[in-house]
């Protein structure tokens, strides 16, 4: 393929490889310019020296941050939240993709259940009917808030339902035939045959409560409530003064604001960079699981 | 026979029940609060207790300063994302393709597709620092070239091309992987085929590559006709600022404040209605187009 290649064509691949790279650092860099400053002094910070490495190395910044009982609070809920969210997002993925994928023919209701899910892909109530409903259901404030009104992610059913569909029906007749039931052949044969998607659905859904914000500021009222992200955007983006304690400000002389929030940016992506390489992986194949045909 | 297969069915009805409880009570029992949009709402009232009033929400909408503003704001930002989420992956995908150095690769989609799984409170954080008018980097560089700094998340001019290309910095690499895996999928006789007709490189890409990935490219596009009115709440929310509501407030960040910070229920629903409505229309018709001319089936 590389031997016989046109020199125009040779200077499109190196400008090509040059384009790329460029595009690649401009996508990092910023990343990497706010990981340097949160392990850089309070004085770099303010005085602009960081660039993208650590200038006056320190930890003090993340020291700081696992010290504040908010912080360490929220990222409790955060973790709880992911837990039972999970498990139900996942339990209820497999149970209801398994009947969907059914032959029509054979479980004639398959189609009317099939739009009952779907039209909530179609039709979104909007924020206040929402609102109102967990309000009068009197879910605010706890954390089965935060799990159960997206319990069944509908976009993940119809992804698994369509690999379901792919498996080789003689598998499942054999299985039958050797008096095995619908609870049987679901979990014995083919959530251990669909491994792999369900190991991406699963990544999906754990960044997705993860990375999960404004369920949380909206729906808790006291901020002891808040699920990590909500909390960092009361800190992060949305700064307000008012909430910080005497002992902050005594603090803050050591670790400016600057470098603090830079921290807490950097710990609340942790698990995501964490879990990336696996994500990664899987993803691929999760994002292409019988979606697009044709 | 035939009875056995019903009776086989009873299991399914009851794997069934608990997400179609779950759906029902979060999905559906909220359509009935649609009915918010045409009463004064008061919550201590509740929605049977409260005063209808017709289409007064709407009226007084219509009638607001501010709304057709936002409208022509989410419009201008969703479809300058709808066509940059097209042509931005394309093309990247074709670069991408040419590169024949596993490794290189590989390591430019594992940078690219990161921000994808940030969220914007990450990435806003992130941006409100490198893009600060007096600390900001991407300003300590301009400065460094002699030009003024600009206040890009505060400058109404500047606001709505912020968005979007910030919206592009965490979701084009995501956005390529379709198109990758649809350029794997071609062929490699048809580059046989070319090159013994005398295709050239240049020739190779424009009638083997991209009819290859036309397919998908429509249908690609035709799906995301469905987000005309979401310009973005996560994002837009998380980085503007009362400076820049002229260019940058959007439907769900001024549903947001109608009904959650003035607490004028009705109105903020009307605005929702009508953009669930509207939604509707697009993602209803995108998904029939998508069916009727590239056999795109959901399930």
């Amino acid at each position: 393929m590389t031997k016989h290649e046109s020199p125009s064509y040779k200077l499109f691949l190196a400008f090509n490889y040059a384009l790329l790279t460029a595009i690649s650092l401009l996508c990092i860099f910023p990343l990497i310019h706010v990981l340097a400053i949160s392990f850089s002094s309070s004085s770099a910070a303010s005085a602009n020296l960081v660039k993208f490495w650590p200038v006056g190395f320190t930890t003090k910044a993340y020291e700081y941050v696992l010290n504040k009982p908010e912080f360490m609070t929220a990222l409790g809920v955060s973790l709880k939240r992911v837990m039972l969210g999970v498990v139900i997002n996942m339990v209820l993925t497999i149970l209801t993709a398994y009947p969907l994928a059914r032959d029509p023919e054979k479980f004639r209701q398959r189609n009317a259940y099939a739009w009952y899910f779907f039209i909530t892909i179609l039709f979104n109530t909007g924020l206040i009917p929402w609102y109102m409903t967990i309000k009068t259901l009197g879910l605010t404030d706890s954390l089965w808030a935060l799990v159960l009104y997206g319990a069944v992610p509908v976009f993940n059913v119809i992804l698994l339902m369509n690999f379901f569909r792919q498996l080789p029906k003689e598998i499942e007749e054999s299985a039958f035939l050797d008096g095995a039931g619908h609870m049987t052949n679901m979990w014995r044969i083919f959530v251990p045959l669909s491994a792999p998607s369900i190991a991406t659905l699963t990544l999906f859904c754990i960044v997705g409560h993860w990375n999960s914000w404004f369920d949380g500021l909206i729906l808790m009222n006291f901020p002891q409530h808040y699920p990590l992200q909500s909390y960092l955007q009361t800190v992060v983006v949305n700064i307000d003064t008012s909430l910080k304690s005497t002992r902050d400000i005594e603090l803050l002389s050591i670790v400016n604001d600057r470098t603090s929030r830079a921290a807490q940016i950097f710990l609340a992506s942790f698990p995501i960079i964490a879990v990336y390489p696996f994500l990664q992986r899987f993803f691929l194949q999760g994002m292409t699981l019988g979606s697009v045909k044709g | 026979m035939n009875k056995l297969l019903n009776r086989g069915s009873v299991p399914l009805h009851l794997m069934l029940i608990p997400a179609v409880a779950l759906v029902f009570i979060f999905n559906y029992i909220p359509l009935f609060g649609i009915v918010i949009a045409f009463e004064k709402y008061i919550p201590a009232r509740g929605v049977f207790h409260s005063k209808w009033v017709g289409f007064q929400n709407f009226t007084y909408l219509i009638h607001l300063p501010g709304t057709f503003q936002t409208l022509v704001n989410t419009l201008y930002i969703s479809l300058m994302k709808i066509i940059a989420f097209i042509v931005v992956p394309v093309i990247f995908a074709l670069l991408l393709n040419e590169v024949r150095n596993k490794l290189f690769k590989r390591s430019v989609q594992t940078i690219v597709y990161l921000p994808h799984f940030m969220s914007w409170i990450i990435l806003s954080g992130i941006l409100i620092d490198i893009l600060s008018p007096s600390d900001g980097i991407v300003n300590m560089l301009l400065k460094s070239f002699g030009l003024k700094p600009i206040f890009f998340l505060g400058d109404v001019h500047w606001f709505p091309y912020v968005i979007v290309s910030s919206d592009l910095w965490k979701e084009f690499g995501f956005n390529t992987i379709l198109y990758l895996a649809a350029l794997t999928a071609i062929n490699p006789t048809l580059y046989e085929a070319a090159k013994m007709d005398g295709a050239g490189r240049w020739r190779q890409t424009f009638h083997v590559t991209l009819p290859g990935i036309v397919p998908v490219i429509v249908l690609l596009a035709t799906l995301s006709m469905g987000n005309v009115l979401n310009a973005g709440f996560d994002q837009v929310f998380n980085l503007y600022s009362p400076a820049v509501y002229q260019s940058g407030d959007i439907l769900d960040t001024f549903i947001y404040r109608l009904g959650m910070l003035d607490a004028q229920y009705g109105v903020a629903t009307a605005v929702g209605l009508f953009k669930s409505v509207v939604s509707f229309i697009f993602i209803a018709g995108s998904y029939a187009l998508a069916r009727k001319f590239a056999d795109y089936r959901v399930f």
